[in-house]
């Protein structure tokens, strides 16, 4: 009962204004969006736009003319070769980073312009960060409650609920008063992708989560975000797992040297990519068969 | 020894030490605000400030608490500023302990990881309320053994307030050696700064362990 509860709430989140996407074309499976088009179904919502995004370092150009759109619900990922600038382009969109030029919409607001508030866009993009920190002098529960309370002034008999009830969903409901240092890896991450959704963000950026995990804890991080593509979160998503990122992506984005190379469905970019670059890529997680010489 | 003298002179030592331990609170308070404004500044790397902040850090450390007492006390009354002693004492302690205090605590915001700051921005945090919820805690329990030594060391500084006419335990002890009895008057000196000190330290080490245990640090 509790995560049906969850579930409309995030439903409830997106204004009502779309009433052209029901709660059925949420539901992944369903209805895949890859292919979808706007269709005339009054005016299309996006939750995230980027057109044109340029950031350099100095000389280097890290990103170089970037543009992106994801609407309610929909699942990118970001692939491609370490220094390409995936992480980068995450950290450009809750403003870690400052951009050089183009332009990026949030829920129909433009945040590259004018006085930008980033303590209060910053609520709307819950962002999961590789090196999976949690504030140590705090327990679970604290961790979790502390951005709703003190960043959005809300309640802690109104959090506290919905803290709990992620928690048991990602299966850490028992650990909520340990200390971090008494979780393992996986559990910490999974507490900071708590941490991000109870803050009821738009939009969720995932920077390769589970690249610092031991692998036996992958799977346990990795499961929790499925689960959260299959609850209709908008997903952008940079990961060097590539089953994962086949199973949980509409389309995958593969970018190399600061532009995007190809974006395609995640069949297509797996089974048949049209570049040889992510062709390339992508040998590079095949390993072909040995033959050992048989000794002596 | 002389168990009458030292019946005697007991209420003045209390007096004494009321006196140094008043100096020394005031001057570990102020200190400890000046220190974190400080290392908030230099934290921030807020321009200008900061450099304000690197000189005065500088010249709080590199001078003597006396030197800087007599500038106060006998210069400044020159150019018609007149501070009365015990002022001219806490002023005084609050430039010396300040500079350390700053020091202390920008070990402890150094240790606070950028990932930390990073994760707070992404929630929203603002500057103010990051440092508060998130940074700070972190920073005083790193910083915490470092923070109890300068404290003690202010303590012990307030020794040297009787140039400035301030009637403390090192004042009476000298009045009374004047009148012999240079062996109860000096024990009695050392017990009542022991008697300020030692709780203090004692409440320190609590602390210091308390945080290891609660998590943070460790």
């Amino acid at each position: 009962m509790e995560q049906s509860k969850i579930e409309i709430k995030l439903l409830k989140d997106e204004k009502s204004e779309d009433d052209g996407i029901d709660s059925e074309s949420r539901k992944k499976g369903s209805d895949p969006k890859s292919g979808d088009q706007p269709d005339g179904q009054g005016e299309e919502k996006f939750i995230l736009r980027i057109k044109n995004l340029v950031k350099s370092y100095g000389e280097r150009l890290v990103l170089n003319g970037i543009s992106l759109d994801l609407r309610p619900a929909d699942v990118l990922v970001l692939v491609g070769p370490s220094g390409c600038g995936k992480s980068t382009l995450l950290r450009c969109l809750n403003g870690l980073e400052p951009i050089n030029s183009g332009d990026i919409e949030l829920d129909g607001e433009l945040i590259t312009t004018g006085d930008i508030k980033w303590t209060e866009i910053r609520q709307k993009i819950g962002m999961v960060f590789q090196s999976y920190e949690l504030f140590p002098h705090l327990t679970v529960i604290e961790n979790i409650l502390l951005g709703p309370r003190k960043v959005q002034g809300r309640k802690k008999e109104d959090v506290l609920p919905e803290a709990n009830s992620w928690l048991e969903r990602v299966g850490l409901l028992d650990r909520a008063d340990a200390y971090p240092r008494q979780l393992s890896g996986g559990q910490k991450q999974r507490v900071a992708i708590v941490r991000a959704l109870t803050m009821q963000p738009k939009i969720m950026l995932f920077d390769e989560v589970t690249a610092s995990l031991d692998p036996e804890m992958v799977r346990e991080v990795l499961d929790v975000i499925l689960e959260l593509a299959t609850q209709g979160l908008t997903m952008l998503i940079v990961t060097h797992e590539m089953a994962f990122a086949r199973a949980v992506a509409d389309q995958v984005i593969f970018l190399d040297k600061g532009v995007i190379v190809e974006a395609s469905p995640p069949e297509k970019f797996f089974n048949n990519p049209d570049s040889d670059r992510a062709r390339k890529f992508l040998n590079v997680f095949e390993f072909n068969e040995i033959h050992k010489v048989q000794s002596l | 020894m002389d168990i009458d003298f030292i019946l005697k002179v007991l209420p003045f030592y209390g007096a004494a030490t009321w006196v140094t331990l008043t100096l020394a609170f005031y001057g570990v308070l102020f200190s400890l605000i000046v220190g974190t404004i400080c290392a908030v500044i230099n934290f921030y790397k807020i321009p200008v400030l900061r450099r304000i902040v690197y000189a005065y850090v500088e010249m709080g450390r590199n001078t003597p608490l006396m030197i800087q007492l007599f500038f106060l006390y006998f210069a400044l009354p020159r150019l018609g500023i007149m501070i009365d002693g015990k002022h001219c004492a806490i002023i005084g302690l609050t430039f010396l302990g300040g500079a350390y205090m700053s020091e202390a605590i920008r070990s402890g915001l150094s240790a606070v990881g950028r990932i930390q700051v990073e994760t707070g921005m992404s929630l929203g945090f603002g500057k103010l309320k990051l440092l508060r919820y998130i940074i700070m805690p972190q920073a005083v329990a790193v910083a915490l053994p470092v923070i109890a030594a300068t404290t003690i060391f202010l303590m012990k500084e307030t020794s040297v307030v009787s140039i400035v006419a301030m009637q403390d335990l090192v004042y009476l002890a000298k009045d009374l050696l004047k009148e012999g009895h240079s062996a109860e008057s000096n024990f009695l000196l050392v017990v009542s700064y022991l008697i300020i000190i030692l709780p203090v330290s004692l409440v320190f080490s609590y602390l210091e362990r308390r945080s290891r245990f609660a998590g943070f640090g460790s």
